[in-house]
């Protein structure tokens, strides 16, 4: 891939026995440095695919390069990777220290370097004082800092993490998103992250690839992600979005002519995301729109926005905004809406069957290839 | 009487015939038992009641009966080499098993069980016809042979249980911090499974100490222990000492297996402080 790319996945592709393509054809260019997600729903494949890059598990077809070289073949224990698991896998029969300092073995240390790099590490996951703790006396958000310590004291060049924070309850998971995005610009290396939760992947990473059964359908920033998602799938699964499907009209310099189920002739500038995919008059084309690029309003929107009318179905207050669903004439599903209102136009909004305008503008509408 | 009083009545009865049901049952298993160190101090030659009195005399003619204690040297020196070689493949072939895909694995591991299904004294003539068609002569060493065979079985069974039963990311764990498997079975699977070899050693050795057909057909001119009390029986005047031997092997049976029980015991144990990772 790129030239610049660290981790350089290409034409991955991982069967197992019984014929399950658990990664399929994956390319993948992770650059030094970056805070790199995973995100994908259960049984995609991204935990295979990590293992792969970690030595654990070994691509059917296709390469995976670490720094410019190759690691076909090369055994988990000599690459420069290291993984904090998903069950944490702390050693049991060993206390917080020496499964801290598990990983330096082989460098031959003497006992006060080694005790130094121990505290270092403990210290960056604040678990000072912890080190003669048995593993089974702590917190699942204490093993995770102890895995977390136990790769990083090794120095790697890439830390895998598979859900690391996925056993933890909210608040705590919350925190720990937080720190741990703080020790990745500290430190500086290149983390692998494994999620399904997108809103976790989406404010922790510089990039992130969606995998579905097994393929990589997009590979962006949190932003482009959820503003310019390349394909149905993605923009799905980032968010929640409204579909309408369509035909295209005409192609009018920068603009498209669409005419959309429920919509009718709307007009949309090509760059606000066309999926790569080139359209042409007369072929289908789905138009998505998020909730919150949808407004409401009592009378006729002013300017040149697409607007319909509509009713409103159902309301909830959620205090900061408000969900509508509203029905539009020449559609069966209502038309998810999210708003901000101003608290006079609220009461006649939430009223059932109020009488309304729906209304988005042109470069808010994000054109993808059908399906 | 109301029906409530008459099922509380019925339950009461149950669990009666329940108990009762139980102390008969353990009178009949260990009541034979007990018999052999009663008769071990009684002062007559002749296991008859009533009992003439307490000594101490066949346990001394036990301590002086040279080819006894010969006998008793040998099941030690065949049950300890057993139970090492035994629990060493056990764990070997436990390992293969639980942590390796193989094609077959089903046929191998029921290929190394079938011993445990197979009749003593076929495995012990059909073992015994191979040694003699090799002109072999027959040793301690053949017994140890044969022994191991019936013994793997044990050893897989217990070991392949405790493999099985702990987070194989700990093992992964060890290869990604820079071990390789040979280190990683020192420093992780072996603490973890530390219990496991240690109740297979234990019950692999007194299979062994106990076993007979086989011990029968192979031991040739050195006897183990069973063996040799099976010849001496025919000397009335040898019984006695005879059950002063049974009685220190009864007692040191139950030692051992209080001993297994308190390790896997605390195996699990060390497996619930450890949340889960550790082992079953
Ligand atoms: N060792 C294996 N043998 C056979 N199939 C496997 C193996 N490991 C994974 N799979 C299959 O490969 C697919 C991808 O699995 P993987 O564990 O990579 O998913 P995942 O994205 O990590 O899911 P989750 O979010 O549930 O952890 C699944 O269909 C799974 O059943
Ligand atoms: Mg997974």
């Amino acid at each position: 891939m790129s030239e610049q790319a660290y981790i350089d996945i290409v034409g991955v592709t991982k069967r197992f026995a019984g014929g399950v393509k658990a990664v399929d054809n994956a390319n993948l260019g992770i650059k030094r440095g970056e805070f790199f997600s995973l995100l994908g729903p259960s049984g995609c494949g991204k935990t295979t695919l990590l293992r792969m890059i970690a030595g654990f598990e070994f691509p059917s077809e296709g390469e995976i390069r670490i720094d410019g070289q190759n690691v076909e073949g090369v055994a988990a224990n000599y690459r420069p990777t290291n993984m904090v698991f998903q069950s944490y896998a702390i050693f049991p029969h060993l206390n917080v220290r020496d499964n801290v300092a598990y990983g330096l073995r082989k460098d031959r240390l003497s006992r006060s370097e080694l005790n130094k790099r121990v505290d270092e590490a403990l210290n960056m996951v604040k678990l000072q004082g912890f080190g003669a703790r048995q593993s089974s006396q702590l917190s699942g958000g204490q093993r995770q800092r102890v895995a977390l310590a136990r790769a990083l004291i090794k120095r790697p060049k890439v830390l895998l993490l598979d859900e690391p924070l996925s056993a933890l309850d909210k608040k705590l998971r919350e925190e720990m998103q937080f720190e741990l995005r703080q020790l990745q610009q500290n430190v500086g290396i290149t983390f692998v992250f494994v999620t399904h939760d997108q809103e976790e992947a989406l404010s922790l990473s510089d990039r992130v690839a969606v995998m579905f059964s097994g393929k990589i359908l997009q590979v962006a920033g949190a932003r482009q992600l959820y503003e310019s998602p390349s394909s149905r799938a993605v923009a799905d699964f980032i968010g929640s979005i409204n579909f309408f499907p369509g035909v295209v009209k005409g192609i009018e310099g920068q603009e498209i002519v669409v005419e959309a189920e429920g919509l009718g002739l709307l007009r949309a500038p090509i760059a606000a995301g066309t999926g790569g995919a080139s359209f042409k008059p007369g072929s289908a084309i789905l138009v998505a729109i998020r909730p919150e690029k949808l407004s409401l309003s009592v009378e006729p929107p002013p300017g040149n926005a697409i607007t319909v009318k509509g009713t409103v179905l159902t309301s909830a207050y959620l205090g900061d905004r408000s969900h509508y669903h509203v029905r539009i004439p020449g559609r069966e599903a209502p038309v998810a809406v999210s708003g901000t209102q101003s608290a006079r136009s609220l009461d006649v909004l939430h009223a059932h069957g109020t009488d309304i305008y729906l209304s988005v503008s042109g470069s808010s509408v994000i054109l993808l290839p059908p399906d | 009487m109301s029906s409530e009083r008459k099922a509380a009545a019925r339950q009461r009865r149950g669990v009666w015939a329940l108990g009762a049901f139980a102390i008969l049952y353990l009178v009949f298993l260990y009541l034979p038992v007990l018999f052999l160190p009663l008769f071990s101090f009684n002062d007559s030659r002749f296991i008859a009641f009533p009992l003439q009195g307490f000594t101490l005399a066949w346990y001394e003619e036990m301590l002086a009966d040279d080819a006894m204690l010969n006998a008793l040297g040998n099941s030690l020196q065949v049950g300890i080499s057993v139970a090492i070689l035994s629990t060493i493949l056990g764990l070997l072939g436990a390992k293969a098993v639980t942590r390796y895909a193989m094609p077959g694995k089903e046929a191998i591991t029921a290929f190394i069980m079938l011993p445990l299904f197979i009749p003593e004294i076929i495995l012990g003539i059909s073992i015994l016809i191979l040694w003699s068609a090799l002109d072999f002569p027959l040793s301690l060493m053949t017994v140890a042979m044969g022994h191991t065979l019936i013994c793997v079985p044990f050893a897989m069974a217990v070991l392949t249980s405790r493999l099985d039963g702990f987070d194989q990311s700990l093992e992964e764990a060890s290869l990604d911090l820079g071990e390789n498997a040979w280190m990683t079975f020192w420093r992780v699977t072996f603490p973890l499974v530390m219990p496991g070899i240690a109740s297979s050693l234990l019950l692999t050795f007194i299979v062994s100490f106990d076993e007979f057909l086989i011990a029968f057909f192979l031991s040739g001119t050195e006897p183990t222990l069973p063996v040799f009390m099976w010849s001496e029986l025919r000397f009335p005047s040898k019984l006695p000492r005879m059950l002063a031997l049974g009685a220190l092997i009864l007692l040191a049976s139950c030692v051992l297996v209080v001993f297994a029980e308190w390790l896997r015991r605390r195996g699990v144990s060390d497996a619930e402080r450890g949340g889960g990772y550790g082992i079953t």
